[in-house]
């Protein structure tokens, strides 16, 4: 039996508010894979749950007129997957969907859940930072937009106040239009492995050149990060294997890699220079530039 | 703490008291004795437990109870019709995939949804479809011919089978 105290269900996003409200205690449970793992595991007792589970509105994915790409905190990395206008907008986000767990689990586990439990290594963090996603924070009495970039605040920290829930995830078109990218997750195992490194990237070229770079790490710090530097000197330059070369060792600098059982900090390093440079070649394609060998 | 549910159960209804502190994977194997799924693990890693929820497997013992209400759930028991095996349960019989049996109802469920999906699946990507079940005993290279001969794929090692198969094993242990 899980260590459950309390469970209540809401099945609208203004219920769910509603009780957050009534009880900071509340405890948010989605597809459950990170909040039944932490109880089986003992770190997490006594909880008191709210599950929102039946909010079936946040499992929509929408592309506005404006074309703001909406994604609900709710829907499963299956349903991230298989969406055609993930497919068509945000290659790498499927990408990282795919890379995620085993079937069992992508079936039930949210986009939003892997974003809010915080952890550096969340499969989907790395390119949504690189695409500067925008998160939907709601309460009882309104909501407000955080940038993914300021959302992390340590490990396993977020800016998400106790009686506020993720609603939505949203892309800007100056995000993806006219973009390429590419996600590449480095793990022990082929599949159902935590990533040792994960590396997002989304480029923009223009006449042979970088238009725009931007660069997502997971597990390369305490929290998923961009690298700004390396993105900035990518900004105009040529887009040869030697820029390339000098982005993967820029991309150096933003990083806080550590020593784990799963890696030393050094091979870590050497991961963030090579796989940034193999992402880009992949992303740099995909944005309709030139093959590079 | 208790709540009524209702959920179907292998086609047939069914109205019962759970324990919200309950799994799916609990509330089969104690309380209504349906033991066909296993508990291997308990932390979603192994797929032992694995069922289908409205046609997609899960693993149920990291799914509440709870949320089975309003659901088609479907476990081994449900597979086998009029005591006929199904055809995937046939392609495991007859691919000896089945050695000490534990992660055999998983596997056999997944593969069902898979079958039932009418996509085809390049081996690569059944290995992927797969992933989630660990198997001690067999090292999965007959597992995955029982998933192709599920699927209609033909093996390149046995007589009389048709040339054009969207994959083909390469069947080494034959
Ligand atoms: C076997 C296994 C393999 C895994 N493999 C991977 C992997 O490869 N990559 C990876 O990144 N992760 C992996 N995970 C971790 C986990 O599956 C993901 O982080 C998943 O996306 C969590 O989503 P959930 O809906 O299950 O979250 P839950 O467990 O329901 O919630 C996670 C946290 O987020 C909070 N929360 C959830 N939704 C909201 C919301 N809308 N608003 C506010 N707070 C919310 C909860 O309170 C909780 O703190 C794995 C887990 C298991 C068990
Ligand atoms: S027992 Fe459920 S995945 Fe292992
Ligand atoms: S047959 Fe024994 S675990 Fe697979």
């Amino acid at each position: 039996m899980y260590d459950i105290k309390n469970y209540v269900e809401a099945t609208s996003v203004a219920e769910a508010t509603a009780l957050l409200a009534q009880n900071p205690e509340l405890r948010i449970i989605a597809g459950g894979t990170d909040v039944l793992i932490k109880m089986q595991h003992g770190s997490l007792v006594a909880a008191e749950l709210l599950s929102i589970r039946s909010i079936s509105a946040l499992t929509n994915i929408t592309m506005a007129e404006d074309g703001i790409i909406r994604i609900g905190a709710l829907a499963s990395f299956t349903l991230v997957h298989q969406n055609k206008l993930v497919e068509a907008n945000l290659m790498a986000l499927r990408e990282a969907a795919l890379s995620m767990g085993g079937p069992q689990i992508r079936n039930v586990a949210t986009i939003g859940g892997n974003i809010c439990n915080g952890v550096t290594s969340a499969d989907s963090a790395p390119i949504l930072f690189a695409l500067d996603a925008v998160l939907k924070l709601e309460n009882a009495s309104g909501s407000r937009l955080v940038p993914i970039t300021e959302f992390y605040r340590g490990p396993g920290q977020v800016a998400l106040a106790p009686d506020e829930m993720l609603t939505e995830i949203q892309i800007e078109p100056a995000s993806y239009v006219g973009c390429g990218s590419h996600y590449i997750k480095f793990a022990m195992r082929n599949a159902m492995d935590i990533a040792t490194l994960g590396v997002a990237v989304v480029c923009r070229v223009k006449d042979g050149c970088f238009d725009q770079v931007r660069i997502g790490l997971g597990v390369a710090g305490p929290t998923p990060l961009r690298c700004l530097e390396a993105e900035a000197y990518a900004v105009g330059q040529p887009v040869n294997q030697a820029t390339i070369g000098q982005i993967g060792q820029l991309a150096l600098n933003s990083t806080r890699a550590r020593t784990s059982w799963r890696a030393s900090k050094e091979y870590r390093e050497h991961l963030v220079t090579e796989l940034t440079q193999r992402a880009l070649k992949v992303a740099i394609v995909r944005a309709g530039g030139a093959e590079l060998a | 703490m208790h709540k009524k549910i209702t959920f179907q159960l292998n086609g047939k209804s069914v109205n019962c008291e759970v324990d919200v502190r309950q799994s799916l994977l609990d509330l089969l194997r104690s309380q209504l004795g349906f033991t066909g799924a296993k508990k291997g693990c308990g932390v979603g890693e192994c797929g032992a437990c694995t069922v289908l929820i409205d046609g997609q497997p899960i693993d149920s013992c990291i799914y509440l109870a709870v949320w089975a209400d309003g659901k088609a759930v479907r476990t081994i028991e449900g597979i086998a019709q009029n005591g006929a095996l199904s055809k995937v349960q046939q392609a495991f019989v007859d691919e000896g995939a089945v050695q000490c049996g534990f992660c055999t109802p998983g596997l056999v469920l997944t593969t069902t949804a898979l079958v039932e999906s009418g996509q085809e699946f390049t081996r690569d990507e059944l290995k992927r479809e797969l992933s989630g079940h660990l198997c001690r005993c067999t090292g999965y290279q007959n597992i995955l011919h029982a998933a192709e001969q599920s699927l209609g794929h033909k093996c390149a090692c046995k007589e009389g089978h048709q040339a054009e198969a969207p994959a083909v094993g390469e069947c080494q242990s034959k």
